[in-house]
């Protein structure tokens, strides 16, 4: 029979029929699982595949002074990034062709590397601060540069720079240790973030929400176009600040602050406590910050033996040497161990036997007997070692603590130190022993010197006290910090006395000729050295106007001024331009400034760190979790290019 | 006597027609890419092919089976030279740069011979196969229609052109299954490339070489030649390794990509993943004609040759990709009756070799784009790019036409 007999035939086709159609099945199995089932997941992948996420950075709040003039503000610039490529190996070969156009050498390729490998999903910043000539070099040679994207971007500026940069802070990328943080989870790697000032203690606010916009991308990683602006979520702009900075009086400060000096000033509403100057000299350029800080200039502001960075208002402590005589005559005041005309025992004849040690008054030929107004009016040691005694050493030290020099004025700036002061006599048990120590002590406390450190605006928050109803209000830039009640606890007879025996510092006292600007308005106010070890003493002035009824407090502190023939003019200055009269009489009148001289027995508590070439080191408890600007081996923060 | 056209074979044209004109539309749209290339006009030549493709249908409708039957030797001996001649003096292209498979002249490529060469086998086989009235029953019987189909895949496989290879191999075992061979036998022959596979695991491999004893002894072949296939089983696990040794990376890629795309996602997976993303997302009504993201933004590779289905899956979804199934379904099922109404066994030979052909080149295509079978550059019928193989599917449906026609002219009915 032959094999091609249709009945063999008919029986092979069945086979061959199954065959297909078995085949054929299973190729309808598979795409209906493929379409139907899975199709969300490859749809998925679909969009993954070509929808690349651009994160549009939302515009910082601007930052205003409390007439509305500008202190940091937004400017367009232009940011040169690369979508990712399929490998490092293409980035490179794309980083390479683009280097000419961004001026990017081996080092600055690498650097984009890294970032490209931290967050290999997102586009890879090229350069942060494009040219406007760049980007138009750039946007000819399109094609040769695949996943090149140039985004219009605000980018911030301050048009005062240095002179406001204590205050604003300034910006910086995000590091991966503070996005480990659960508050600022939400900035996306890459974005900016305020590092220091206002910019880091209200980033919450100034700092918006980066929208996200989708680009459609071809296999190769070009840009193809823009997915619909239903998928776009736009930046939410951060919120404006309005801080209680006078402005004016800010660049008034920076321009009379003497040049090459080291130390801050401080000008506050005693009635509010709002900040109307905060002036810490040196001062560093905050724009230099912006899409990241040049390497040199980082380092050059980390070696600067002035510590630029450095906000000498709240981050440093001084001695307040004879501006702590207020506190004294406070406490004894509220405790009624004197008036204003109480005398003491032994009046001053240059000095003061006490045991076996001989404590000086600043003036070698003596003051004479003299009642507390005078005392303050000139400074006299004697009576004030005293007046410490009478007080006592307890007393003294807890009415430290419950006039808040042992804590934080609580203002709205990052990094505020807490100033220093013994807690009780424990302090001294457990430093020198239990019965080690006199009170040879209390006369060192008594004139501000021995283990006190206080910082400029704590003292400056005891003087608004002083110069308003008694009451404090903390000094704040925005916001008050809640919940002070600290009160001096004084009569308003009290209080005017003090203020009476301050005006005549400056009428007859140690700072002769600083005020009274033509008789209009009498200046309130006391003088201080600060004893350093490692140098010349720290000249403080802080003085409130008008005496009467102040309308302003300003301290200063300029570090090394030895007799400081600056400090009180500044401060006087200051206060003249504020109330709006005339400053000029004020810098030709020589000051006869009292050089506080008590010994001081041991050094300042914690006692500074070896320090080099005598600065007085800012001394940062590490409690703060505020990270010091260091000289030693700061890496700086990442920089762009 | 000459068929006149009203007497043409209407399903097989209907089907056919149709599958040309779905192909060319689904050409059209995976030449719409966001940024062109020169597929967006590709389909201009598509059309110029189907013209020719149009001429060569009719020529073969209008040629005698006799007559090809007498030429068949001359066609297979042609096919046979121009196969060596491309291999040593052919050109890559295209999608498949580094093979040696094109012939060209003057650096005009011509075509891919393989492509005509797989219907010059299957004339050769049917004329082979025809003539000896009585199925093969031993392996002996086998070994010159081996040999027919060998000598041309190897030659293609020296390419290397593992797809077309693997055609051949399928288009022999059709063949030689429609002529009679007991399905034993093929499985006797097939036998060491099943030992080849199950070499990789020594124990399936042993397992393996115990069945087959079982079998062997059970159907009880000529003993050489159950020894033959015995010995071959072993030579076939001994040089299993060195031969997977010597095939190219790429060829060792694509085999591991399809057991696991991801393991080379970038490189050899990129084809098989991009292109399931491509179906997958295209749902059950699909992206809409031209609108395939995928395609539009090059993800999908070859999207006009090797990996065009997966347009149609994008763009038409689920319910495009029944209807090619369906038509495709139509095409070999209209063959197959075509064959089995056959007036002779050379023609019905013929057919039965067309439908495996064109079967074995939809269902490793189609099955490639959904990792169901292993990545190998075959294209599809009337879809892909490519004159040769659209020449070869004409004359294939040409010839079938014709055999349609004769046993409708003999009378021949339905049993």
């Amino acid at each position: 029979m032959s094999s091609f007999h249709p009945y063999l035939l008919e029986r092979r086709l069945r086979l061959a029929r199954m065959v297909v159609w078995v085949a054929l099945a299973a190729l309808v199995v598979v795409f209906f699982r493929t379409q139907i089932l899975e199709h969300s997941k490859y749809q998925l992948q679909s969009e993954t595949n070509r929808l690349r996420p651009i994160p549009l950075p939302a515009p910082r709040g601007i930052i205003t002074d409390r007439n509305g003039k500008v202190l940091a503000e937004n400017v367009p610039g232009y940011t040169v990034s690369l979508l990712p490529a399929a490998d490092e190996d293409s980035l490179h070969a794309t980083l390479t062709r683009l280097a000419p156009f961004v001026k990017l050498d081996n080092a600055g390729i690498e650097r984009v590397l890294v970032r490209y490998r931290r967050t290999p999903y997102v586009p890879v910043t090229v350069l942060p601060n494009a040219t406007f000539a760049v980007v138009s070099a750039l946007e000819e040679r399109r094609l040769i540069f695949p996943g090149l994207l140039i985004q219009p971007e605000p980018k911030r500026h301050y048009p005062d720079s240095a002179l406001v940069a204590h205050l604003v802070g300034y910006i910086g990328e995000v590091t991966e240790a503070e996005r480990a943080q659960r508050r600022l989870a939400p900035v996306r790697l890459g974005g900016l973030l305020g590092k220091d000032g206002l910019e880091r203690e209200y980033d919450d606010s100034l700092r918006g929400a980066d929208g996200v916009r989708f680009v459609e991308v071809s296999a190769l990683g070009r840009v193809v176009r823009d997915v619909g602006a239903a998928s776009t979520l736009p930046p939410i702009p951060g919120r404006a600040l309005s801080t209680t900075i006078d402005l004016d009086l800010q660049r008034y400060v920076a321009e009379i602050f003497p040049a090459g000096q080291r130390g801050a000033l401080l000008a506050l509403n005693p009635n509010s406590g709002e900040i109307l100057a905060l002036y810490s000299a040196p001062g560093y350029d905050p724009n230099a910050f912006v899409g990241g800080v040049d390497p040199d200039y980082w380092r050059s502001l980390n070696v600067n033996p002035a510590h630029p960075l450095l906000d000498r208002a709240i981050k440093t402590f001084y001695p307040p040497g004879s501006t702590w005589k207020l506190a004294i005559a406070t406490m004894a005041l509220r405790r009624g161990i004197v008036t204003f005309r109480s005398h003491m025992p032994i009046p001053c004849r240059g000095g003061l036997q006490y045991g076996n040690r001989y404590f000086r008054c600043w003036s070698a030929t003596g003051h004479g007997d003299l009642t507390l107004s005078d005392a303050i009016a000139q400074s006299c040691d004697v009576y004030f070692y005293q007046l410490g005694l009478k007080l006592g050493l307890t007393s003294m030290l807890e009415d430290a603590s419950g006039l808040g020099f042992r804590s934080r004025t609580g203002i709205d700036l990052p990094g505020e130190i807490t100033a220093v002061f013994p807690g009780g006599t424990d302090y001294y048990d457990r430093v020198y022993g239990p019965r080690r120590w006199t009170s040879a002590v209390t006369l060192n406390l008594a004139i501000g010197q021995g283990e006190n450190a206080q910082t400029l605006v704590n003292m400056v928050r005891f003087y608004q006290m002083l110069a308003s109803d008694g009451r404090a209000r903390p000094p704040y830039l925005v916001h008050p910090a809640a919940g002070s009640n600290t009160s001096l606890g004084l009569s308003p007879d009290q209080l005017a006395g003090l203020r009476q025996a301050m005006n005549r510092v400056v009428e007859q006292g140690t700072a002769r000729g600083a005020g009274r600007f033509g008789g209009s308005i009498a200046i309130a106010g006391k003088t201080g050295t600060a004893q350093n070890p490692h140098g010349p003493a720290h000249g403080w002035f802080i003085g409130f106007a008008p005496a009467e009824k102040p309308e302003i407090v300003v301290g200063a502190i300029i570090e090394f001024a030895r007799e400081g023939p600056y400090v009180a003019p500044l401060v006087t200055r200051v206060i003249g331009h504020y109330l709006g009269v005339d400053t000029t009489a004020a810098s030709k009148v020589r000051i006869v400034f009292p050089t506080d001289t008590a010994p001081h027995s041991r050094q300042l508590l914690p006692g500074p760190p070896s320090v080099e070439d005598s600065t007085i080191v800012p001394i940062v408890p590490t409690d703060t979790g505020v990270t010091r600007p260091d000289t030693g081996n700061a890496t700086p923060p990442p920089r762009d290019r | 006597m000459r068929p006149p056209l009203r007497e043409i074979d209407k399903p097989l044209l209907a089907v056919t027609v149709a599958l040309a004109a779905y192909g060319l539309a689904a050409l059209y749209s995976a030449g719409q890419t966001d940024v062109p290339t020169f597929v967006s006009t590709i389909w201009h030549k598509q059309v110029i092919w189907l013209g020719v493709g149009l001429v060569a249908m009719f020529l073969m409708y209008r040629t005698s089976p006799r007559l090809l039957e007498w030429a068949t030797p001359y066609a297979y001996g042609i096919s046979i030279l121009v196969l060596m001649i491309t291999l040593t003096a052919g050109t890559g292209a295209g999608t498949a740069a580094s093979e040696r498979s094109w012939i060209s002249i003057g650096g005009v490529r011509l075509g891919q011979p393989v492509e005509l060469a797989k219907l010059a086998v299957i004339l050769m086989l049917a004329r082979w196969l025809a003539e000896r009235r009585e199925a093969p029953a031993t392996l002996r019987d086998l070994v010159p229609p081996c040999l027919i189909a060998g000598v041309p895949t190897l030659l293609v496989a020296k390419q290397p052109d593992l797809g077309s290879a693997i055609v051949f191999i399928a288009v022999l075992f059709a063949m030689l299954y429609w002529a009679g061979t007991k399905p034993s036998l093929l499985l006797l022959l097939g036998s060491p490339v099943i030992g080849l596979v199950l070499a990789f695991s020594t124990v399936a491999w042993g397992a393996w070489i115990v069945v087959l004893f079982a079998l062997l002894l059970w159907w009880r072949p000529y003993v050489w030649e159950g020894l033959g296939v015995m010995l071959a089983n072993v030579v076939m696990g001994v040089i299993a390794v060195p031969f997977w040794r010597r095939l190219a990376p790429y060829q060792q890629n694509r085999l591991l990509a399809f057991l696991n795309p991801e393991v080379d996602p970038r490189a050899t997976g990129w084809h098989v993943i991009q292109s399931k993303i491509a179906i997958g997302s295209g749902g059950f009504l699909g992206q809409g004609y031209t609108h395939g993201p995928q395609k539009r933004l090059a993800f999908l590779p070859a999207q006009h040759t090797d990996f065009i289905f997966p347009v149609v899956g994008e763009e038409l979804g689920f319910v495009g990709v029944l209807l090619a199934l369906a038509l495709f379904a139509a095409l070999v099922f209209a063959l197959l009756r075509i064959s089995r109404r056959a007036t002779d066994p050379y023609s019905s030979l013929c057919v039965f070799g067309i439908s495996g052909l064109l079967f074995s080149h939809i269902i490793e295509n189609v099955g490639m784009t959904v990792n169901l079978l292993p990545v190998t550059g075959i294209p599809l019928p009337f879809f892909s790019y490519g004159g040769s193989f659209l020449l070869a599917c004409s004359l294939a449906v040409g010839i079938s036409l014709r055999v349609a026609w004769e046993s409708r002219q003999s009378g021949y009915a339905e049993l």
